[in-house]
């Protein structure tokens, strides 16, 4: 059958013949992507998440807005022209300030997610393939990590040695790899019995190979669901930091510092200091659920149609 | 059954024991001695090695950690340099303030997400569910301290129904009596736990529902209140203890932003000024009490699991 990826017949359920239609053998990724680009929903929160990568990384050469200067005339303005999104008490253009904001919270969602898939997945794997005492005391640890109230940590030690993209996501990264790696440790538990395991085991691959090319990929599907959830989360989090006013510093910004900036002047009514930069966050991390339960459910086989 | 319990509790210790020496040892090598803070910062090197000696800073850090623990056993949590007060004695006045503001969030959120998720998987794929989980799905996606700010905004600020600063009595009855100004603190930090709560509950409530002992239930003639009630409420609810001991550590984060949101001078908000102060003691104790809340809240939910679910007890 020609049947290439870009041109797949639509699915049809109520007009399959009696006993099912005989059609080309498709891989399972192909088919949780068609079944992804099916959800509405699913496309409507890449669509939101791909805006605001657009938005924040690419926006900037288009759009000059004044974000590191104070300018003690224009302050406050109210949305007009030459400022969109009005500025704030420091004169600074609200909505560059937007987009500078949106690239420190996507950086430090996605490294900080790739960080914790990462170290999750390798520390869950060898966990669920060693067994025995290696698993117990590994999962223990993990057990500990877990049980520490995660943004006091987080806050105590950007207090200490000052918050920056890296900083951030190095710390979020560290206390997020404990879901992923009691998910591909419980994933590779069911992996490790299987035929094509014990098959590369008699092949001759050490511990390290079987999972890097057997064990791992295979766990993919739930490490790929749990990122996004990790991405919402790390964007909460130094949105959360940002408003306590322990987050980046000059010159970069970060939305939860925008939102505490526009709440002194609440009173004044000075909506576009507060809702814009609101709306940023919640669409962003909205986006990321709605791109992780898609998957979610895409991937989950017994929840498939054929 | 009891075997099962008495294992649960000694894993407990173990990571009990783990969390502490993580927590004071990242502590202590992020501020080894508070002797700047007593001595003023321009103290002399000679001054600031006397004081370590004199106070036990300058000895290896398991015995500091030692000494740490043995003084949290006789219920004294260090002192606090900043405040000039021993931190037990901080603590003892503000953590009823926080008790109630989170007793009275969580007890609420379970009260009514309970009903809304198995409302939701009756009337699963109408406007009502639709309504129910859009609007969960929003809230969910909010930071606590942005949807504190809705609520300002529009209940104090424009309708002026409520006060926009939580209560600042210093007596738990009239803050309890104070509705005015209690009530946006307790329904920002309830809504945003109904929000991830009615999702567990929906589909915990819709798992029950495909089950034989529903449709048992029903062919036997029992009347669709009965079903619910009898049936579906008590096995549906059963995820629900594990979820509430686990959310413990957000709830505390939620607890730490809402009070310093609203100003309310509870265990947060000292942590808060503690954060901006360097208040060692403080910091240490009060992440120290989260790290035990947390893993308190879920052995009380593996045990009462076990209690209450026949099938796991006989496992």
């Amino acid at each position: 059958m020609a049947t290439t990826a870009g041109s797949l017949p639509p699915l049809d359920i109520t007009r399959a013949p009696e006993g099912g239609e005989v059609g080309p053998i498709q891989s399972g990724w192909r088919l949780a992507v068609r079944e992804f680009a099916q959800n509405k929903l699913a496309v409507l929160g890449l669509a939101i998440l791909l805006f605001f990568v657009l938005f924040s990384f690419i926006g900037p050469y288009f759009y000059h807005g004044n974000y590191l200067t104070s300018n003690l005339i224009d302050t406050n303005l109210p949305p007009g022209a030459g400022h969109p999104l009005g500025t704030n008490n420091q004169g600074y253009d609200e909505l560059a300030l937007l987009m500078n904001g949106g690239q420190a919270a996507l950086e430090v969602g996605f490294f900080s997610a790739a960080i914790a898939i990462v170290w999750g997945a390798l520390w869950g794997a060898v966990s669920g393939l060693a067994g025995g005492m290696v698993d117990a005391v590994l999962m223990r640890i993990v057990d500990v990590f877990l049980s520490i109230p995660f943004l006091f940590i987080v806050l105590i030690v950007a207090v200490r040695y000052g918050a920056s993209v890296l900083s951030l996501s190095l710390l979020i990264g560290a206390f997020s790899w404990l879901v992923p790696a009691r998910l591909v440790r419980g994933e590779v538990l069911t992996l490790k019995t299987r035929d094509f395991v014990s098959a590369a085991r008699v092949a001759g691959s050490g511990q390290s190979r079987l999972i890097a090319r057997h064990l791992l990929p295979n766990a993919f599907g739930v490490m790929i669901v749990n990122v996004t959830f990790q991405v919402a989360d790390a964007i909460l989090a130094i949105a959360a930091l940002g408003f306590l006013g322990f987050g980046l510093h000059w010159p970069n910004q970060d939305w939860g510092d925008l939102l505490s900036n526009g709440v002194t002047y609440i009173q004044d009514g000075y909506w576009w200091q507060v809702y814009p930069v609101g709306a940023c966050i919640v669409l962003v991390v909205m986006a990321c659920n709605l791109i992780g339960d898609a998957l979610r459910d895409s991937l989950d086989v017994r929840l498939r149609r054929r | 059954m009891i075997g099962y319990i008495l294992r649960r509790i000694g894993t407990s210790i173990v990571i009990l024991i783990g969390v502490s020496i993580f927590i004071f040892g990242l502590l202590h090598a992020i501020y080894p001695s508070p002797a700047l803070d007593v001595l003023g910062a321009r103290a002399n090197t000679a001054l600031v090695n006397a004081w370590n000696k004199q106070n036990g800073f300058d000895q290896p850090w398991i015995v500091q950690y030692l000494r740490y623990v043995g003084n949290l056993l006789r219920g004294n949590l260090g002192w606090s340099y900043k405040l000039n007060q021993s931190v037990a004695s901080l603590f003892a006045e503000v953590w009823q303030r926080s008790a109630y503001l989170s007793g009275a969030s969580l007890v609420l959120s379970v009260v009514i997400a309970i009903p809304l998720g198995v409302y939701q998987a009756v009337r699963r794929n109408t406007i009502g569910d639709y309504t129910a989980t859009s609007l969960a799905f929003i809230v969910y996606a909010m930071p606590v301290f942005f949807l504190g700010l809705i609520l300002i905004n529009v209940f104090a600020l424009d309708l002026h129904w409520f006060g926009f600063e939580a209560s600042q009595s210093n007596s738990l009855i009239s803050i309890i009596l104070d509705v005015h100004d209690m009530t946006l603190p307790i329904v920002t930090l309830t809504l945003l736990t109904i929000a991830s709560y009615s999702r567990y509950m929906r589909s915990s409530a819709m798992d029950v529902l495909a089950q034989d002992y529903i449709r048992v239930a029903r062919a036997k003639g029992l009347p669709e209140r009965l079903v619910l009630m009898r049936h579906l409420l008590r096995n549906a609810s059963l995820p629900m203890v594990t979820l509430i001991g686990l959310s413990i550590p957000y709830l505390l984060a939620g607890n730490l932003i809402t009070e310093t949101l609203f100003n309310y001078r509870g265990l947060g908000l000292l942590f808060y000024t503690a954060l901006g102060n360097v208040d060692y003691n403080v910091l240490l104790a009060y992440t120290l009490i989260g790290a035990v809340l947390t893993i308190i809240g879920n052995l009380v939910a593996d045990i009462a699991l076990t209690v209450a679910d026949p099938r796991i007890r006989l496992a």
